[in-house]
């Protein structure tokens, strides 16, 4: 057999778009675009409601991520929403760090934090870890109200020259907080889309389906779980930091509970779809919709929206985003795979193997 | 009228359809063999009787009444009962209470816990243990007593001889003559032929959720199961 | 003899989050479900207790008569009606009986109000036993002790001597062939729920006599069982009791400490156990 003879089948590649997502991808540039330029089309109000949208939709996606992808549901996020304010607020207090600076080092923060967190409570299951996860924000509002140096339990205010030091004009200083929660919630979003896309991604949603299985496959469980559990510690933390700086002050209170926070992102998550990277999102819009609706009845709105997802959890677990896109085939993010390329069959033609030879070639039964 | 009346059943697991139109019969005082290879539908089959898989309503008719779609605990009411594949005792509970368990809906009849340890006399002086310390023989036993304490009119037993060493599974079998002499209709799953052959007036075999040979167990030819259990 | 009285103290109030744990722990392992609207449900029993009171002029004591079966009905009706369809997979119990505790505690904030309450047991409250000058025990935190205890010894006999509590033994072990010996598993579960909601609201209105309490003070009740069940080991009633208990003495030191820390001193000694010892003190079950 001469050189010429031996052919190499054609290799195959994993390809992530789809017709559903190259349309998406294109409605979220544009999108963008016109949100990057809200400044000087919108109002100061406009740009309130949307930083909020934002931060919103980044603890959401967040959340998401650590309960719809690793499995891990936590109702303790608050723990570092309030960390990445406090950090904020005191490396301004006590380094006079300007809080463009304060914001990574937020994440930071919050990410080795997360470690001996996430270590402890991997050694509870299911439930437990969640309840877990609420006992660990229980322990920072309480040593923060505790602690003095911290502010105790009135908390801190920010003072005006930290502010001052973000940008010269006032108009100045809300741009650039609207456009770093732009920022912010664009690259979370992206920063888990381009996760999903690798081979990591794929094992999470391994795990997500069936641990014992993904176990046995040599997917090490714990260790990705801890992965994403810091990740989305970090950037909470980061989010949390921004929205604090907004806040102008902050107390152990309004830093750790559950109400201001994880109850909202559970809510948008499981409404709008859990387990699929545009749920958050448009569980964010109904989320804000609703609140327009309903905004006097605090706690009528937040018994409704319980009524709502404990239906969606019922009678469609994916969400309305996960029912409405399993029945029509949606993708707004690249995030699917098909194998394109290479040899559809096994048999010996497709393999371009030459006529000659293709006797000798065991067909498969 | 037959005891226990199956017409044309269909099971899905899921999208996976399991049960192609399985029809039979058994009558009082019977004792009837389901053989077949893996996955044929055997256990399906039985589950379905008993109510553990939804059937719809006129597949299934037993004494007479349409027993399809009705959940479990009623079935066993009715006087259907299994004894599930791999036996599945309780763990937490003691040889005498997985027994008394079984009794625990108190339908009348030949069976009591003294009667049973008549049935199974090793299980006697083991009656306080946990039932999970048992071998596999005794927790056959225990399973089978524990289903006879309902006093069933009709008995299905799933794969009762599985794991279990030859001597046991012959001591096991013997005891079925007894039961059937109490009242107590028999359907037995089996992979293995010869005992069900043995054991049972007569045999159906099912082959890829479909009844491919039916008769009266000691008319069928060798060759004949063979190429059914097979599907050859 | 300031340690002696804080041990016996935490001692005794341990024995209310013991029946909390039992609560828990109850429903765990009949139905694997763990509710996270618990504690809000026994903020739903004090609430009861202080209308009955209002309304028939009676003690916290005697109103357990009215509240007892009262909130075992609506436990069975809860989880009839809702919970049973929310079993099963990871998410959904989660989820749902989050859902849940948001919605009674919005609830009883619209109907309650933020007001604190508290149950007013009347002059046992200050009663004490003197044992020595030094030394002196409430008689209220003896008898709500004892009657955990009763409580606790009372399940353990229903679930070992009772035909009930066999056919819950026989649920938790395998739910799908408790069926075939007639069991019906949607009424075992409720009536696991009932019971279970029963014992908690005994504690539930001892713990209001002792604390004030408002719509939003659930998840605090929850935190201590759960502490509790962790630190005594899943699967047994006695190791909810060492929970408890352990629970109780960790408050209360950290309480003697510092007046604000008894909360943080439950919740580190609960990490501590967690790090050295995650099974528990008594374990029958792994988590």
């Amino acid at each position: 057999m001469s050189a010429k003879d031996v052919v190499t089948p054609p290799t195959a590649r994993v390809v992530h778009s789809t017709l559903s997502s190259r349309i998406g991808m294109t409605f979220w540039i544009v999108l963008t675009a016109v949100l990057v330029a809200l400044p000087y089309w919108g109002d100061r109000q406009m740009m309130r409601l949307a930083t909020e949208i934002y931060s919103f939709v980044a603890l959401a996606s967040l959340w998401n991520f650590l309960a719809g992808y690793a499995g891990l549901v936590s109702v303790g996020q608050q723990t570092f929403v309030g960390l990445g304010g406090y950090t904020l607020y005191l490396c301004a207090l006590w380094a006079g760090l300007n809080p463009m600076v304060g914001l990574p080092l937020a994440g930071v923060i919050g990410a080795l934090i997360s470690v001996p967190i996430v270590l402890l409570l991997l050694k509870l299951r299911g439930a437990y870890f969640t309840i877990g996860s609420w006992v660990v924000a229980e322990v920072f509002l309480q040593i923060f109200q505790l602690v003095p140096a911290v502010g105790g339990g009135s908390g801190i205010s920010l003072p005006a020259t930290v502010v001052q030091s973000i940008a010269s004009s006032r108009s100045g200083r809300e741009s650039l907080i609207y456009w770093v929660f732009l920022a912010l919630a664009v690259a979370v979003i992206g920063v888990i889309v381009l996760l999903l896309r690798t081979r990591y991604g794929l094992a999470l949603q391994a795990i997500r389906d069936n641990e014992t299985a993904a176990k046995s496959n040599g997917i090490d469980v714990n260790r990705a779980r801890m992965v994403v559990f810091v990740v989305a510690a970090a950037a909470t933390a980061m989010v949390g930091s921004m929205v604090f700086l907004q806040k102008l002050s902050i107390t152990p209170f309004s830093a750790f509970s559950i109400n201001d926070w994880t109850v909202n992102m559970i809510f948008i998550t499981v409404i709008g779809g859990i387990g699929r990277v545009e749920g958050p999102i448009l569980g964010t819009v109904i989320f804000f919709v609703l609140r327009e609706f309903l905004a006097d009845l605090a706690s009528t709105y937040l018994i409704i929206l319980g009524i709502v997802a404990i239906g969606v959890m019922l009678k469609a677990p994916k969400g309305i985003w996960g029912y409405a896109a399993d029945r029509l085939g949606w993708q707004l993010f690249p995030l699917a795979r098909h194998l394109v390329g290479g040899a559809g069959k096994t048999d010996s033609r497709a393999l371009g193997v030459p006529a000659a030879e293709r006797a000798k070639v065991p067909s498969p039964t | 009228m037959a005891l226990l009346e199956v017409n044309s059943l269909t099971a899905f697991y899921g999208d996976f359809q399991a049960l192609y139109g399985v029809s039979l019969s058994v009558d009082e005082g019977q004792a009837v063999a389901v053989i077949g290879a893996n996955g044929a539908g055997k256990s399906t089959l039985l589950k379905s009787i008993v109510g553990m898989i939804r059937a719809a309503p006129g597949m299934i008719r037993f004494a007479g009444e349409a027993i399809g779609g009705v959940r479990s605990p009623k079935i066993v009411a009715r006087g259907v009962t299994m004894v599930p594949e791999g036996r599945r005792l309780f763990s937490s509970l003691t040889v005498e209470e997985n027994l008394r368990i079984g009794g625990q809906l108190g339908r009348p009849g030949p069976w009591t816990l003294q009667r049973v340890l008549d049935l199974f006399p090793m299980l006697a002086e083991r009656r306080g243990q946990a039932s999970t310390s048992l071998s596999g023989g005794q927790q056959q036993m225990v399973a089978i007593g524990r289903a006879l304490m309902s006093n069933p009119r009709l008995l299905l037993c799933d794969e009762i001889s599985l794991g279990l060493a030859p001597i046991v599974v012959r001591e096991i079998f013997q005891r079925l003559p007894k039961i059937v002499a109490e009242g107590t209709a028999v359907v037995v799953v089996e992979q293995d032929v010869v005992q069900a052959l043995a054991a049972s007036n007569y045999l159906y075999c099912l082959q890829e959720g479909r009844v491919l040979l039916e008769g009266a167990s000691r008319s069928l030819s060798r060759e004949a199961i063979k190429a059914a259990y097979f599907g050859v | 003899m300031e340690l002696i009285h804080v041990i016996i103290q935490g001692v005794l109030l341990g024995g209310l989050y013991a029946l909390f744990a039992a609560g828990l722990s109850l429903i765990f392992g009949v139905m694997r479900l763990v509710n996270i609207a618990h504690g809000d449900l026994i903020v739903v029993a004090a609430y009861m207790a202080y209308f009955t009171m209002q309304a028939l002029g009676v003690g916290p004591f005697m109103s357990l008569i009215v509240v007892v079966p009262g909130i075992a009905v609506f436990g069975y009706a809860l989880q009839r009606g809702l919970l049973n369809f929310a079993l099963g997979d990871e998410l959904p119990p989660l989820l749902v009986t989050f859902g849940l505790s948001v919605i009674i505690q919005n609830v009883l904030l619209i109907l309650f109000t933020h007001d604190s309450r508290r149950l007013y047991a009347g002059p046992i409250e200050m009663a004490s036993w003197k044992f020595t000058p030094d030394l002196s025990v409430g008689v209220l935190p003896v008898i709500q002790f004892a009657v955990a205890v009763a409580v606790i010894g009372g399940l353990q006999l229903l679930f070992y001597r009772t035909t009930l509590g066999r056919s819950f033994r026989a649920t938790s072990d395998d739910p799908e062939i408790a069926q075939l010996m007639g069991i019906e598993n949607r009424h075992i579960f409720a009536l696991a729920m009932a019971l279970s909601l029963a014992v908690v609201a005994v504690a539930g209105v001892f713990i209001a006599i002792r604390t004030t309490f408002n719509p939003f003070y659930g998840p605090q009740l929850l935190i201590f069982g759960f502490e509790a069940v962790i630190m005594g080991g899943l699967g047994s009633l006695w190791g909810t009791l060492a929970g408890g208990v352990l629970l109780g003495l960790a408050q209360a030191i950290g309480g003697q400490i510092n007046v604000g820390l008894p909360f943080t001193a439950g919740h580190v000694a609960f990490l501590l156990v967690l790090i050295v010892r995650p099974q528990g003190l008594f374990p029958k079950v792994s988590v």
